[in-house]
């Protein structure tokens, strides 16, 4: 049992709750025990950083100082959302760094009462969790109901490979961590090039159409490679994609229905959970239907679509280059 | 222009291959560096006899740097890693008999890295004059004969 | 005491001191004069006579200024304080040479390098100028006299490695009447050259003007070719190497197979040849890598061989008029005896899989330009046709990228030098065979030498488009009309100012030159060094490119940086000039910079066994002692230093020359309140 301290994060108590109760439905088949770090609050996202950084530096320094009062046997902090990942990561490291940032927050921990130590905790992506502690021969192992036959585009976003100095999910240009943990549950990975390209962030707030301009080329990507949905790991990528879609389609004057899901959600059905365990049927626009080409229990009233048939592509002209093991796989 | 400061003096050692070349190199690029540091080159930093440093020591030197080809790239193949071996124990055997460890210091620079070189040089020197002069004791008076039976004690 | 043994009329040496000024480099901050007068009186009594200041020590004036004091002053030590050693020591030993001191009874001390040239305060550097003088003469005294040693120089050479740089190095040296050994992994030389199709900037056919060369070293007399085979091991010392090669089995007879090419014809076992085709042809299990391979005799691959793998099959051995296929065939083990070594063994090129945002493996239509190269080549996969990976179709538009894994600090920093002008050989051959529209992605355009920006002038007016700015990404993911089915190339235009977009059938990556993967074996195997990069160091990066640090021991081509065709050509040539030049005189003198023990005080403890990395190091089980090789020892010193008994003496740095030269370095601490002060009488 690997423990960790766990930010929820305000999205994944709210718009993103499918992302936490699949968490909450799994935990245990991985073998990872989540402390909830007490008195936690919000990480900023992106808003609070634009109006003053110094304040965001210190209102992060307060969940470290709360989580390092709270480390008993593990110092890993673990977030699920790329953007609470991401600002509790670089307020820790930069505190470690630059000496005057680090005494101007001590002074604002230290009138609450509180304090934190550069260096003592290590923050960490869920995903780089489960990909590299948890292991695929694990994930592997608990599968008892494989997704043959699901075509999924594997979505990263933009924030957890920058930076990636570690190569925590392959290479940061091109990661393959999440392309490798859904194949390990037996779903058909098709090879998505704006894995890492940007979702647009808070840009559906401030310019619509640059935001509906983005989504578009992500889901038309998905839609050419034929994927039957997206799955990502962070809550700001899945609420654009998901619920800004009808927004965007009428924009474009498309019409994708490209469902949007958490890759705990996968796991979880992998797993042999339910869909309704893991949050499934929540989202804007809905999964089940994709899910039920492959035989996931379907209620009543969503139509089932049926399966194209794909034809094999016969083998001609010059060889390919081979892609083995240098892979890592 | 003398200031009032201490002035370490300092004996670096450096292998004909790669560290004194480094140091003709930031000779030829004109690089400055303190004159504290007066070399001395060897064919290999495997060479370098532990009793060289304490006897640089005991003459009056106020620390020693030793430098040589970075590990893999020996032109002798792999007697710099000779010299680490030594190096560490000689450190050790140092701080037992008194003399700060951090007075003698072991750094690798290939032929190419001449910035580099003056640049540990002038750490080394700034290190040096903060830890102060050495004072290892040696009676003026004594015969060199009597200084060398000294030696050997030391160094047994 | 040595000191005794050297003892001219006097108690002391007579030693004479010179400082250079060298113009104003060392005159110019170190006060010379004083440093020369103040030799004379403080070091007096360790034996100096003469001390003066001059000009140029090097010139000819200079040096005879030393030889007249040591015929009229009869010195037995010079101490000359000017240059680095690196440049003058042999100079100054020489002219002792001359005026009948045994040379090695001076010593170059540095004051320019290491004190004028790196100091800013010219009292201190005064100072140091003066201390290393001391130090220098406390050494001196303590040199011995010493004879260089003679080792004689085996005619043959061994060079390693079938490129066009060890072609070149070989015929020179085999035309010159000398045994040549030329040991080549591949079954056949040629090396990369042959691969190609046509090379830069004349558009000569690679094949036409490299095979007669291999012809001729097929055929040479004096030429032994050993193709399929490897340098296991290599023991001994210039002019006297002894190598172990292994000759790997062919499982063909040589004596009698005719070369008429019936196995290769008719093997059913077709597999994809990863090395000459470069991943994008075949080849049989039996094969030759091409047609012109010299030897002609084929090999066959045991790892696909269907007799191999399952023991069916046997069609060449059925089919073959001559019955040259022995499956039962062994490798051999051979022991050359060779007095030089040539290193040709090239590069390799960089796996473009590295880079994922170019698509390479993943995009069907993005090659790299070595797979390129073997589909221009008119006896490749696809006869010269250019075509894109479904082997018919022909592009309308192609993208050639430079710089991918060069001059990039994720991968390798260096510019690999040929891949400008193979990207521009390659959009001059791509217009020439389909009139396609064709773009050259560059950063900056490096064509330096003969004939070669010429050439770029005339690969723009043929109407290739040039864009300046590294490529970001290479794309199937369309976004705009005129994209759909195509390759996207997304770069910054940085003439233009803008991000562009630019549709391509077919993407070309000019992979940049790397040094072989074995590269560290290499240099274990030789006993010579590579840099951080993997290039194999030379001697001196302007002065001698083509020598090693190790004596006997020489490379060219591609081994030592990236470079093209005619420069390793004249590598080769260079190299085989050095071996030549060391043939002729027929024997080399080496530094007498060695280890020697001294059996009465060698207590058998072999410490000192394991230390050397030469195999200079000898045990004798029956009288109890070590005895140092001196051909093979290369003075490294290391033994001299461990032996606890301090039974290894060092000649030209035994511990009596440096603890002298400690004393001298510390005999005078800084000036406190204007005059030197003297720490320690020595």
């Amino acid at each position: 049992m690997n423990k960790y301290l766990f930010y929820p994060g305000c999205s994944m108590q709210k718009n993103a709750s499918s992302y936490l109760d699949s968490l909450m439905a799994i935990r245990a088949d991985l073998g990872i025990g989540l402390e909830e770090i007490e008195d936690w609050n919000c990480c900023g996202a992106t808003e609070y950083w634009s109006v003053h950084q110094l304040k965001a530096h210190a209102l992060v320094g307060r969940n470290l100082a709360l989580a390092e009062k709270q480390t008993n046997g593990t110092n890993t902090v673990v977030a699920g959302c790329s953007a609470c990942y991401l600002n509790l990561a670089k307020t820790a490291n930069y505190m470690k760094d630059d000496k005057v940032l680090r005494d101007r927050i001590e002074d604002a921990l230290a009138a609450g009462g509180l304090h934190y130590t550069p260096g003592s905790l290590e923050i960490r992506h869920l995903l780089d969790i489960v990909y590299n502690d948890v292991g695929l021969e694990t994930i592997k192992s608990k599968v008892v109901r494989p997704l043959t036959g699901l075509r999924i585009a594997p979505y990263y976003g933009c924030m957890i490979v920058r930076p990636d100095k570690d190569n925590r999910y392959g290479n940061p240009e091109y990661p393959m961590a999440l392309d490798y943990l859904l194949e390990a549950l037996g779903a058909k990975v098709i090879d998505f090039p704006q894995k890492t390209h940007c979702c647009s962030g808070h840009m559906t707030q401030i310019s619509p159409d640059v935001a509906y301009e983005l989504m578009h080329r992500l889901i038309s990507g998905a839609d050419r490679y034929e994927a039957d949905m997206m799955v990502t790991l962070c809550p700001m990528c899945q609420l654009n994609l998901d619920a800004y879609q009808g927004d965007m389609n009428d924009y474009m004057g498309t019409d994708y229905q490209m469902p949007c899901l958490y890759f705990t959600q996968l796991i979880g059905l992998a797993f042999g959970y339910a869909p309704a365990e893991l949050g499934i049927g929540k989202e804007f626009v809905d999964a089940r239907p994709a899910l039920a080409k492959i035989g996931v229990e379907v209620p009543e009233d969503v139509e089932v679509q049926k399966r194209k048939p794909r034809r094999r592509k016969k083998e001609e002209g010059l060889p390919m280059p081979r892609m083995g093991e240098e892979d890592g796989r | 222009m003398m200031s009032e400061q201490f002035e370490p003096v300092i004996i670096g050692f450096t292998c004909n291959w790669c560290s004194y070349r480094a140091a003709d190199m930031a000779g030829t690029a004109r690089i400055k560096y303190p004159p504290n540091v007066r070399l001395i080159r060897l064919m290999c930093s495997g060479r370098l006899d532990p009793t060289f440093v304490l006897k640089a020591l005991s003459r009056g030197a106020d620390g020693v740097l030793i430098t040589g080809c970075h590990p893999g790239e020996c032109h002798y193949l792999e007697q710099n890693y000779k010299a680490l071996r030594r190096y560490r124990l000689l450190k050790r055997t140092i701080a037992q008999l008194g003399i700060e460890p951090d007075r003698v210091k072991l750094v690798w620079a290939s032929a190419a890295e001449g910035v580099q070189l003056a640049r540990e040089i002038t750490t080394f020197v700034e290190e040096i004059r903060e830890l102060g002069p050495l004072h290892w004791p040696t009676s003026m008076a004594r015969p060199q004969a009597e200084q060398s039976v000294v030696l050997e004690e030391v160094a047994a | 005491m040595s000191k005794e043994q050297n003892q001219p009329q006097n108690d002391k040496e007579r030693v004479g001191v010179y400082i250079c000024h060298c113009g104003s480099n060392i005159a110019g901050v170190v006060d010379v004069e004083d440093v020369a007068v103040w030799a004379k009186e403080e070091l007096a009594d360790e034996g100096v006579v003469v001390s003066r200041d001059y000009k140029f020590m090097c010139s000819s004036l200079g040096q005879e200024m030393i030889e007249n004091d040591i015929k009229e002053q009869g010195l037995t030590r010079v101490v000359v304080a000017a240059c680095s050693p690196h440049l003058h020591e042999q100079t100054f030993r020489t002219a002792c040479g001359r005026a009948g001191l045994n040379p090695y009874l001076s010593e170059l001390v540095s004051i320019r390098e290491q004190v004028s040239w790196v100091t800013t305060d010219k009292q201190m550097a005064t100072e140091k100028a003066k201390a290393m003088v001391a130090g220098g003469v406390e050494r001196v005294i303590e040199n011995e006299p010493l004879e260089p040693l003679r080792v004689p120089i085996h005619p043959a050479t061994l060079v390693v490695g079938g490129g066009i740089a060890g072609i070149q190095a070989a015929l020179e040296i085999a035309d010159a009447g000398n045994q040549v050994y030329l040991v080549e992994r591949e079954p056949s030389i040629g090396g990369h050259m042959a691969q190609f199709d046509k090379t830069f900037p004349t558009l000569d056919c690679a094949a036409c003007i490299l095979t007669p060369r291999m012809v001729s070293v097929g055929e040479h007399p004096n030429i032994e070719l050993l193709t399929w085979s490897e340098v296991e091991r290599v023991d001994g010392y210039v002019g006297n190497f002894s190598v172990t090669v292994r000759k790997r089995p062919r499982y063909i007879d040589v004596d009698l197979c005719t070369g008429c090419g019936i196995c290769w014809e008719k093997c059913p076992k077709k597999v994809i040849d990863e090395v000459f085709e470069e991943g994008i042809g075949y080849r049989t299990a039996v094969y030759t890598p091409f047609p012109q391979a010299v030897p002609k005799y084929p090999v066959i691959d045991a790892e696909t061989c269907i007799y191999f793998q399952n023991g069916k099959c046997r069609a060449c051995e059925k089919l073959c008029p001559t019955g040259a296929i022995k499956f039962d065939q062994e490798e051999e083990i051979l022991l050359l005896d060779v007095g030089n070594i040539i290193i040709a063994t090239g590069f390799e090129t960089f796996d473009a899989r590295r880079i994922p945002e170019y698509g390479y493996g993943r995009l069907a239509n993005v090659f790299t330009s070595v797979e390129f190269e073997r589909m221009c080549n008119a006896a490749g996969p696809t006869e010269g046709e250019i075509v894109l990976r479904d082997g018919v179709t022909k592009p309308e538009s192609v993208g050639i990228v430079h710089c991918v894994g060069s001059r990039d600090r994720n991968y390798n920093n260096y510019c690999s030098v040929i891949c400008c002008m193979s990207s521009l050989k390659f959009a001059h051959l791509v217009k020439e065979r389909t009139g396609a529209e064709v773009y050259n992605f560059y950063i900056d355009m490096r064509t330096a030498y003969k004939d070669y920006d010429e050439f770029y002038q005339r690969v723009m007016e043929e109407g290739v488009l040039f864009v300046r700015g590294r490529v970001a990404e290479i794309t199937d993911a369309t976004r705009n009309p005129g994209e759909e089915g195509k390759l996207v190339i997304q770069v910054e235009d940085t003439l233009a100012g803008r991000q562009r977009r630019i549709p391509v059938d077919m993407a070309v990556l000019a992979v940049g030159l790397q040094p072989r993967s074995d590269t560290k074996e290499l240099t274990k195997k030789f006993g010579i060094s590579c840099s951080a990069a993997g290039w194999i160091t030379e001697k001196h990066p302007k002065l001698d490119p083509v020598a090693t640090m190790t004596e006997g021991i020489f490379i060219a081509g591609a081994v030592q940086g990236p470079k093209d065709i005619p420069t390793s050509v004249a590598q080769g040539a260079a190299a085989a000039a050095r071996v030549l030049s060391r043939i002729s005189m027929g024997e080399i003198s080496l530094e007498p910079v060695r280890a020697t023990v001294d059996e009465a005080k060698c207590s058998g403890c072999r410490i000192c066994n394991n230390l050397c990395p030469f195999n200079a190091i000898i045990f004798h089980e029956d009288r109890m002692v070590t005895e140092i090789n001196h051909a093979l020892c290369q003075g490294c010193g290391t033994c001299v230093a461990a032996c606890p008994a301090g039974a290894i003496s060092g000649t030209g740095f035994s511990n009596e020359q440096i603890m002298a030269q400690i004393d001298g370095l510390l005999a005078f601490s800084f000036p406190q309140n204007g005059d030197l002060v003297e720490m320690v009488p020595v």
